[in-house]
């Protein structure tokens, strides 16, 4: 049986499942509620300032995209930090680390950009014995237009320099996380270790608007016939996610930060896929909105069963794994050539290929009177879209051509590796010596 | 309920009042818009579908599911009325596991098509709910067309007429509109009087006047529709039935399986429809599914279809066989009725069964009886009369792909002609398919 501990910059959890600062991390109900369903950690919904509490909405702070059976996909929020006043979150902060001393229990946070505002609300967590804190510098609506969240997390800068405040003055693991909504997600992350951060978190979400209603034509989700736009989540961005994540594991400058990863993380699959992308451990929000703190069960027993498959005893085995086969495009193998092929047993006869082909791709397959449809090697360019409409798995694949055989296109031999930086229509191409 | 399913001979009033109302409610129900939504997202749209060629009436299925996806029905409505008027009809009685959904790449997949059917009566219910005609007449061309017979084949004719701006008079035997819609089809298939409330809505393109208790050969000849008329169209279905040819056949008790389904839909108090407690239904097709389903939802205690020939002879789907043996009808196959038993009332049937020999079927020898105080022929319908100067193709009227007959000036389609399957679906390509046909005649367009 795998060993799904972690220990993630020294705080330990029994699991690498955290739930993320969220509304399901608002109180110690929700807590409570969460560790005793058997998720390994929390962080904290994020506290700000002392002083009267922020406030919210009173009408929805949620809109989402739904697939036809009402599938939730993507969720967008317009929620703040936490509205509850500060001493009370504190005080069941502490409670609740001292019932749970097994989870881990990090506290998110996000005071105004000054040092006095940081050192301040430090001294208070420090007293609650949490593990650690991580600094939202993402989020994306109602605090960014006050100079805090995504505002701070869009200034690598502003990041460097609060991170060091935070060091400064705690002797806490500190956890940085990122907004995507920006161009390059590394200088943020460069910026968070300069600075001294323990660890990144991310993503945050992402800048969005769901749907806008075509009757009162107003942006959802809509107070009062207005609307603004939300952080979006949920399994639609994972693949932005995922990309982010290994960004920041593979690019030297931020090599071996520890990553929290953070976007659609729905099953112990996505679980899986961030780990071995570079990210320590996960943090998990809509699908456990979307269903309730029992998905941690399949989480849990999911990535330990896959762990026992392959051999991984622990989750640290099964970190990064992925990240030495991430590289840029113009690395890839241009020799490597491959064909589609149709399984003939396989096919459904939908024809949904053929349209793709057809009509938008290399014309690359043909369709006969009876409905057969088979794929002409001499125009494939193997773009794997014929694999991605199918709607039979694995009616079609992409079958690679042994190198030394001739590929019916170009009629060129396959050959050894090669790519775009020796290739001779490269104009920046370094001749082979 | 003063009688029940065990009460001797033939008698109403078997069945407490809601099981009637039960019996002969929607077989299928209407999708709910969340059902709708689900059952389109099945659809791939298929490149070329395979369902629409399998449509006689050719409707672009994947295009009104996709429209249905984008939440619009109305709009997927539209798109199925465009090809066949009568989509709402034929959504309830196609056999669509033989026609569309046979076709469904997801048949041959999971064997679980997606549910075509269904969807378009979602589609067709929600556009004719609005209760507003989506087609607008052409200016009048002052042409005048008599459609003979106001079934499937008369109205699709009618309408598509109608259309392209000419008047149309349909002349209709009948007390009601709607043929074999109003008169043939069981009952559950059509609940809610919707052959009647099709018909008026179909009616609302405006220009056709419908002449009822008008019959061919009766009350006028087809030389005098020719002479009062720029063209005319027959759809006069079979009206006549086939006889079984063994004696006693005219007993009391003993009657056509077209009348009693045509009774039984134009009765509004279905207790008062008598039924036997032993029933045995003869023929292996839709009329005889129909028949035997129809009496134990009356409250036959034992209903018996027997068919001359193999099941796989049988003109009644596999899905209409299953449905007949859920209600508790038995099949019987390979046996031919050789004789009826009286005993002053009908009393017993007695079949052979047969086999395939050298020069046809053969009856082995061996016999059995069945039990009825009714019986009901069910072995096929037949043309009552020909039209004078209208030519035959076997025991059908002939008519080209285009619908013309020999004669100038007159088109015929739907049962009454050959082609096709005598399904409701088939009729209506025809009697569209004969309109345009004539249309073009009659404006030099394209003719």
């Amino acid at each position: 049986m795998a060993n799904l501990t972690t220990n993630f910059i020294g705080i330990k959890s029994p699991n690498p499942y955290w739930l993320a600062s969220a509304p399901p991390t608002d109180k110690e109900y929700n807590v409570v509620r969460a560790f005793k369903a058997g998720w390994g950690g929390v962080v904290w919904k994020t506290l700000g300032a002392e002083g009267p509490p922020v406030v919210n909405v009173n009408g929805p702070r949620y809109g989402a995209i739904w697939g036809a059976d009402r599938r939730l996909l993507g969720l967008n929020n317009i929620e703040l930090i936490t509205d509850r006043p500060l001493e009370v979150n504190l005080r069941e902060i502490k409670q609740v680390k001292r019932d749970w001393p097994d989870r881990a229990l990090v506290v998110s946070l996000m005071v105004p950009c000054d040092e006095e505002s940081w050192k301040a609300i430090l001294r208070h967590v420090e007293d609650t014995e949490a593990d650690g804190v991580e600094l939202n510098f993402g989020c994306p609506h109602g605090m960014s237009e006050r100079g805090m969240g995504s505002a701070v997390g869009q200034v690598p800068e502003y990041i460097e320099m609060v991170t060091r405040w935070v060091k400064q003055h705690s002797r806490m693991p500190c956890i940085v996380k990122l907004t995507p909504n920006i161009a390059d997600i590394r200088k943020p992350a460069e910026a968070a270790k300069r600075g001294g951060a323990d660890a990144v978190s991310l993503i945050n979400t992402i800048n969005s608007i769901t749907s806008v209603n075509l009757d009162t034509f107003s942006p959802e989700p809509m107070i009062d016939g207005k609307g603004a736009h939300g952080g979006y989540c949920g399994p639609a961005v994972k693949p932005i996610a995922l990309n982010m994540v290994s960004e920041i594991a593979r690019s030297p400058d931020t090599q071996g930060l520890p990553i929290s990863g953070i976007g659609g993380v729905t099953t112990w699959r996505d679980a899986a896929e961030f780990l071995t992308l570079g990210a320590g451990n996960v943090q998990v929000c809509t699908a456990a909105m979307t269903y309730g703190f029992g998905i941690i069960k399949e989480l849990t027993a999911g990535l330990s069963q896959y762990m026992d498959e392959k051999g991984f005893a622990s989750v640290d085995q099964l970190v990064g794994r992925a990240v030495p086969n991430v590289t840029d495009w113009q690395y890839l193998n241009l020799n490597y050539v491959a064909k589609a092929k149709i399984n003939q047993d396989l096919c459904i006869s939908c024809g949904r290929c053929y349209a793709a082909c057809e009509d938008t791709s290399h014309q690359a397959i043909s369709m006969s009177a009876d409905r057969k449809f088979e794929v002409i090697d001499e125009e494939c360019v193997a773009c794997n879209l014929c694999v991605n409409v199918c709607p039979v798995q694995d009616c079609i694949t992409m079958e690679p051509m042994a190198k030394g055989t001739v590929d019916p296109r170009t009629g060129e031999t396959v050959g050894d590796y090669a790519n775009w930086t020796t290739h001779p229509n490269n104009p920046m191409a370094k001749a082979a010596e | 309920m003063s009688n029940s399913p065990t009460t001797p001979g033939i008698v109403a009033n078997r069945l407490r009042a809601e099981d009637y109302a039960r019996h002969f409610d929607d077989l299928y129900p209407d999708y709910d818009p969340h059902e709708a939504m689900v059952a389109a997202d099945r659809c791939y749209f298929c490149h070329d579908a395979p369902c629409i060629t399998s449509c006689p009436t050719e409707i672009d299925i994947p295009l009104f599911i996709r429209q249905i996806q984008a939440g619009q029905p109305e709009a997927a409505g539209k798109t199925i009325f465009n090809q066949n008027i009568l989509g709402g009809m034929c959504a309830r009685v196609c056999p669509t596991e033989t026609l569309c959904e046979g076709a469904c790449v997801r048949e041959a997949a999971e064997g679980k098509p997606v549910e075509i059917g269904r969807l378009q009566r979602y589609a067709t219910d929600r556009l004719m709910a609005r209760n507003a005609h989506p087609f607008t007449r052409a200016a009048p061309t002052g042409k005048h067309v008599a459609v003979v017979g106001a079934g499937p084949a008369g109205l699709a004719c009618a309408h598509r007429l109608a259309l392209h701006g000419h008047d149309v008079t349909i002349y209709e035997a009948r007390e009601k509109p709607g043929g074999l819609n109003e008169y043939g089809i069981a009952a559950y298939k059509t609940a809610h009087d919707f052959a009647r409330a099709e018909v008026d809505w179909l009616m609302q393109i405006g220009g056709i006047t419908l002449q009822l208790g008008w019959k061919l050969g009766v009350d006028g000849t087809l030389a005098d529709l020719r002479a009062g008329h720029d063209a005319v169209f027959l759809g006069i279905g079979l009206a006549a039935v086939n006889a079984l040819g063994v004696a006693g056949e005219a007993l009391q008790g003993t009657r056509d399986a077209v009348d009693f389904i045509a009774e039984l839909r134009q009765t509004g108090d279905l207790s008062t429809l008598p039924v036997g407690r032993h029933v045995v239904v003869i023929g292996g097709g839709m009329t005889a599914v129909d028949a035997s389903v129809q009496s134990r939802l009356l409250g036959a205690e034992h209903v018996t279809m027997v068919y001359r020939r193999g099941r796989e002879h049988m003109a009644a789907s596999d899905h209409e066989l299953g449905h007949a043996a859920n209600a508790g009808v038995k099949i019987i196959t390979n046996a031919m009725p050789v004789a009826i038993h009286a005993n002053g009332a009908l009393r017993e049937v007695e079949f052979a069964y047969t086999h395939q020999g050298p020069t046809g079927l053969e009856p082995t020898g061996e016999t059995f009886r069945l039990r009825a105080d009714q019986l009901f022929k069910a072995i096929g319908q037949k043309l009552e009369g020909v039209p004078e100067g209208v030519t035959l193709d076997g025991r059908k009227l002939a008519a080209g792909a285009d619908g013309r007959t020999a004669l100038a000036g007159v088109w015929a389609g739907g049962d009454c002609t050959g082609g096709g399957e005598d399904l409701t679906v088939t009729a209506v390509a025809q009697g569209r398919d004969a309109a345009e046909n004539i249309h073009a005649s009659l404006t030099g367009a394209g003719a």
